[in-house]
């Protein structure tokens, strides 16, 4: 084949490509310019976005799964030569699309400040205190029904710079792969019934109540361990796919 | 509409204790014959860089193929060491780098092929989502001519923001302007 019918091959299989598609996510994610929300100013794009169909790329992505963790990153409390101060939670749920499917063997990847509201980074100069026996950093693979499970310390609240006594509600991000570029997301989980909801820029940029409601987890006495540690359940819901009939003229 | 998705929220400034990854920037592992480097700077409106950025990439093999269920293609013959996918933090200068092969053309539904190209997103502290952009290479012009995405975009200014810089030696430079002048296209996928 010279490489000129190489390419007419492609272009005649690529008539029969038959892609999934990914439903789209419009309302629900904050509009990147958010001006309440100060660091955005001088980082939103000011211009519309353009549409990107989705094709080969799009609806293809990393499958990053097993090869990328270790059991023992799924507990924020240990590889440390001691317990780490705070309240200990165990943090669980599923991930799903939004067609119901869970999304199994797929990598989350989470970081969080400890219980005084102090991250392990050298830009934090919050005056709380460090805790040696606390990184903050996970992760784990979902199983073949999409659950995860992670145990760690509730993280505190803490200030930040972008208002008048500004405090963020206490929060664990949440980083997630799906199996599509379409479903890449990043986001943050909060706990139940924080007072600081009502005044954070942050939360409160995404335009939905509902939608905002759903980043926050569900206290569930049933993964409560008894003696040991609280439990929070939060679902992760992906953009789902409509059902697809791959063809091929491949043998 | 979306109903039922969870949201996004920004990385904030302090990803880099979650998300980089040792060998993030490679794609394929460094010294690979025949591999390229893609690096630029993430600057903000002002024209200052972006320190607490993370830029990821997902790409074709150079033949054109994903080693994923859904391409209906299957996988191309590239080494098995590509992995498709790179991630790199910026630095304190806002600098990314990422170490890959060129990916090859790509056959789209329907008829026509897409030019050569990258899935760029970028996180940062100020975005409440990510944005997503796309890397294409300086010498496809004729494919670049014919793409579908960058024939989409009116003003030759803007496209010219989307394709690489050839620094020569397999070097290529992407900066990634988040607003104002030269504002880089970003796209709702």
């Amino acid at each position: 084949m010279t490489a000129n019918d190489q390419r007419d091959d492609r272009v005649a299989r690529c008539r029969e490509l038959l892609l999934p598609r990914y439903a789209p996510a419009a309302g629900v994610h904050p509009p990147l310019d958010t001006p309440a929300y100060q660091s955005s100013r001088l980082r939103a794009p000011g211009q519309p976005l353009v549409p990107l169909p989705q094709r080969l790329t799009e609806i293809t992505g990393p499958l990053l799964g097993p090869e990328r963790v270790t059991v023992a990153d799924a507990d924020l409390t240990a590889g440390h030569s001691g317990e780490p101060l705070g309240e200990r939670i165990i943090v669980s749920g599923r991930v799903l699309d939004s067609d119901g499917r869970p999304v199994p063997d797929t990598l989350i990847e989470i970081w969080q400040a400890n219980a005084s509201g102090r991250y392990a980074h050298q830009v934090d100069d919050h005056p709380a205190p460090l805790d040696p026996n606390f990184t903050g950093a996970g992760r784990c693979v979902t199983d073949s029904l999409g659950r995860y499970q992670f145990v760690t310390i509730k993280p505190g609240a803490y200030p930040w710079r972008n208002h008048y006594n500004a405090w963020r509600p206490a929060h664990i991000h949440f980083s997630l792969f799906g199996r599509a570029f379409t479903q890449r997301l990043i986001t943050q989980m909060y706990f139940p019934a924080d007072p600081l909801f009502a005044l954070d820029p942050i939360f409160n940029s995404i335009p939905d109540p509902q939608a905002r409601s759903r980043l926050i987890a569900a206290f569930d006495i049933e993964l409560t361990q008894p003696d040991w540690a609280l439990g929070y359940n939060w679902d992760i819901v992906l953009r789902g796919r409509t059902a697809t009939v791959f063809e091929t003229d491949e043998s | 509409m979306g109903q039922g998705l969870t949201p996004s929220q920004t990385v904030g400034p302090f990803l880099a204790i979650g998300l980089p990854w040792a060998d993030g920037p490679f794609v394929v592992p460094p010294d690979t014959p025949g591999s390229i480097v893609i690096e630029g700077r993430v600057l903000d409106g002002a024209g200052q860089p972006v320190p607490d950025a993370l830029v990821e990439t997902w790409q074709a093999d150079p033949d054109g193929r994903f080693d994923h269920p859904d391409d209906p293609r299957g996988p191309g013959l590239a080494v098995a060491s590509f992995r498709g996918f790179g991630r790199s933090a910026t630095d304190p200068d806002g600098n990314y780098r990422i170490v890959t092969f060129r990916p090859g053309p790509l056959p789209c539904p329907g008829g026509g092929t897409e030019a050569p190209h990258l899935d760029v997103s970028v996180f940062a502290r100020g975005l409440l989502d990510r944005v997503v952009t796309r890397i294409y290479f300086p010498d496809e012009a004729e494919a670049n001519g014919g793409d579908p995405v960058l024939t989409s975009i009116a003003d030759p200014v803007r496209i010219a923001t989307l394709i690489a810089i050839d620094e020569a030696d397999g070097r290529f430079r992407f900066d990634i302007r988040l607003q104002g002048d030269g504002e880089t296209v970003f796209f709702d996928v």
